[in-house]
């Protein structure tokens, strides 16, 4: 069993909303519900589901934007919420974040090079000198040549512009990167050299990757495990060739049926949806509205993530009894 | 047999503050009635600028500049505006990646379908709002009396896009333009929306130009493809053949720098995906000669003198490619 870097136990997320005339209205939306995952030192956590299922939440979470409405965060098996602030700059030194948009991610008015040295500053290491050589350093590590170092972001292609922000996440030297769709506002050709990079520099710096995106094939090509997620809950895990070849999960089969194949001969079946996603939070299974294979049980139990095989874990009540048709 | 939509040479230019640039650079195709014709690129290759150009949509600062756009057997850069407008909508159609500002969102939706009918079909407000609530229908909406009341506010992102959809679909168009009608959706939302279009296009014997980046949907939905380049068309057959025997060295390197659910990263040790080194060239400041050529692994000094021309290696195939011409240098 490999070391274990960060665990996550019963993580919940609760957002509330309010409108209307004196508050009058509240709004629940349970954004990560019951989250039990482990990360394991060394390697690329895949994380996949579709938009609003709260993928982002959970990588917020992980790097202490928000806190969690209950559960806990354990890194390398200390209780983050006990960290106090010394502890907590720590932490946050280790456990960097990749965004999705390069364009709004990185601020307009500061160079390329000043901006991959910020982490530097704030965490007060070393002095002006050794800074700048290890931006440079860093940058070339990731692509950009000393002549662009002190460009502006607006002179930089989107490609570009995300080195710059792995740069940035990659100078306090962490040991998890969470990177949110990194690649996902990237044209193809320029999608690819990015990929190929994360791979080289997980390697050369011995990351762990939690590595979300809505792209099942781009998950396919990185993940070594790939978790499933459905509004706000894990409905299945596995390692990445069990998820693409046997998925178990209902849900899990009808992602990988609605991805178009780039074989013109392999004809994607027609896909059988019932309803567009619904919303959760009733009684039962969150995945009822559009499971074709709903038992009067899913609609009075949510199934919870149970291990069906050795590491294959399932949230649903027929795991393993149905197959791909 | 005279296809159903024919460009010849068609160049549509921008002027701007940073210079001229041609959006559409000399583009040739042609599209037979009811079938479906795939255009991919990457962003800003002038995909989209090439589908307005057939609407003669085209934003104010740009102008076609040359090239005719024959449908069925007309020309429809010789009429007149008015003549254009009795035919966008009725007989061309198109819709629209982001439903969402694509939609009025003051009215409601069955006023906005019952809109575009009453303009191109002479009917009375209530056999529009009939017709409106059957379209409705048509495009999968449950409960399509109650809601054609909605405002598009109301719909989900995938119900808009069926709604932009029976839009399009109310007047019965030979050819509907798809502008990445599937980039804002989610997969399985994308899946429904892509088996909607086909259904409707077999229904109604209509052509289908899909413009997109995602060579999946592309594999999946067309029969022909026309891959662009920074306004260029560069390679241009048969969905099955450029997928199974690309030529162009762009279409190849697209092709090989897709990941793919289908390939098992564990057995298949090509741990790296191909690349394509750099990046689109600027328009305003195209490289001479042939604009892959910086970007591309075969090019010679063949490349660097002389735009290659699209050519017909062979039957249905068009390529243009030195090298692919078999002129000089290597043979790919």
């Amino acid at each position: 069993m490999p070391e274990t870097l960060i665990d996550l136990q019963n993580l919940n997320k609760i957002f509330t909303f309010t409108s209307g005339i004196f508050n009058s209205q509240n709004r629940i939306v349970h954004a990560v519900q019951s989250i039990n995952l482990q990360i394991w030192k060394g390697e690329t956590l895949g994380l996949v589901g579709e938009s609003g299922c709260g993928k982002s939440t959970l990588a917020r979470l992980i790097v202490g934007l928000e806190n969690p409405s209950s559960g806990f965060i354990f890194f390398q098996g200390d209780d983050i919420s006990s960290y106090d602030k010394r502890a907590m700059k720590i932490y946050r030194r280790n456990v960097q974040l990749i965004f999705q948009d390069p364009y709004s991610s990185l601020n307009p008015r500061k160079s390329a090079i000043s901006m991959v040295k910020e982490p530097l500053i704030i965490h007060r290491s070393g002095n002006s000198d050794e800074r700048r050589r290890q931006a440079t350093e860093l940058m070339e590590k990731v692509g950009l040549s000393a002549e662009q170092a002190n460009r502006y972001p607006h002179e930089f292609s989107g490609g570009q512009r995300q080195r710059i922000g792995i740069a940035r996440a990659l100078i306090l030297q962490p040991q998890l990167i969470i990177a949110d769709e990194p690649v996902s506002a990237l044209d193809v050709s320029v999608q690819a050299q990015i990929l190929n990079l994360l791979k080289d520099l997980k390697q050369d710096f011995g990351l762990t990757y939690l590595f979300i995106s809505h792209d099942l094939n781009v998950i396919r090509h990185m993940a070594d495990r790939v978790a499933v997620m459905y509004l706000g809950q894990i409905v299945e895990l596995a390692e990445n060739r069990d998820i693409y070849e046997s998925p178990l999960h209902p849900y899990t089969q009808l992602l990988l049926s609605a991805v178009p194949d780039c074989n013109p001969r392999k004809k994607r079946k027609k896909v059988i949806i019932k309803d567009e996603i619904g919303h959760g939070g009733n009684r039962g299974c969150n995945f009822q509205d559009r499971c074709p294979y709903k038992l009067p049980l899913c609609k009075e139990q949510q199934p919870v993530l149970q291990e069906v095989n050795k590491q294959r874990f399932c949230a649903c009540h027929l795991a393993g009894s149905i197959r791909m048709s | 047999m005279q296809p159903l939509l024919e460009i010849k040479d068609l160049v549509t230019v921008f002027n701007t503050q940073r210079g001229r640039i041609n959006a559409v650079d000399g583009v040739s195709l042609s599209l037979p009635a009811g079938e479906t014709l795939g255009i991919v690129g990457e962003s800003g290759c002038g995909k989209t600028m090439l589908a307005l150009s057939i609407m003669q949509l085209i934003p104010q600062n740009g102008s076609i500049e040359q090239g005719r756009i024959f449908f069925c057997g007309q020309d429809l850069l010789k009429l007149s505006p008015e003549e254009i407008r009795l035919r966008r909508g009725r007989e061309i159609a198109m819709i629209f990646q982001e439903p969402m500002t694509s939609l009025n969102p003051v009215f409601r939706i069955g006023e906005q379908i019952a809109e575009a009918v009453r303009l191109h079909q002479n009917l009375s407000s209530k056999e529009a709002r009939d017709v409106s609530i059957e379209q409705l229908r048509e495009v999968g909406i449950p409960d399509p009396e109650r809601r054609a009341r909605d405002y598009p506010h109301q719909l989900s992102g995938g119900m808009r896009q069926r709604v932009m959809i029976a839009m399009a679909m109310s007047c019965h168009p030979k050819l509907l333009l798809a502008d990445e009608p599937t980039t804002a959706l989610d997969v399985t939302i994308q899946a429904q929306i892509l088996d909607l279009i086909s259904t409707l296009k077999e229904k109604n014997n209509m052509a289908v130009i899909f413009i997109t980046h995602d060579l999946g949907i592309v594999a999946q939905t067309a029969k022909y493809v026309a891959v662009m380049y920074a306004g260029k068309i560069v390679e241009n057959s048969w969905a099955e053949r450029i997928f199974t025997n690309p030529v162009h060295p762009y279409t190849k390197g697209l092709i090989d720098s897709i990941p793919s659910c289908s390939i098992d990263p564990s057995k298949d040790r090509r741990k790296y995906l191909k690349t394509i080194p750099g990046s689109v060239p600027n328009l305003y400041n195209l490289p001479c000669g042939c604009r892959f050529r910086e970007r591309c692994s075969v090019a010679f000094d063949q490349c660097l003198r002389e735009e290659p021309p699209l050519i017909e290696i062979e039957s249905g195939h068009f390529v243009s490619c030195w090298s692919a011409q078999g002129v000089g240098g290597k043979k790919i």
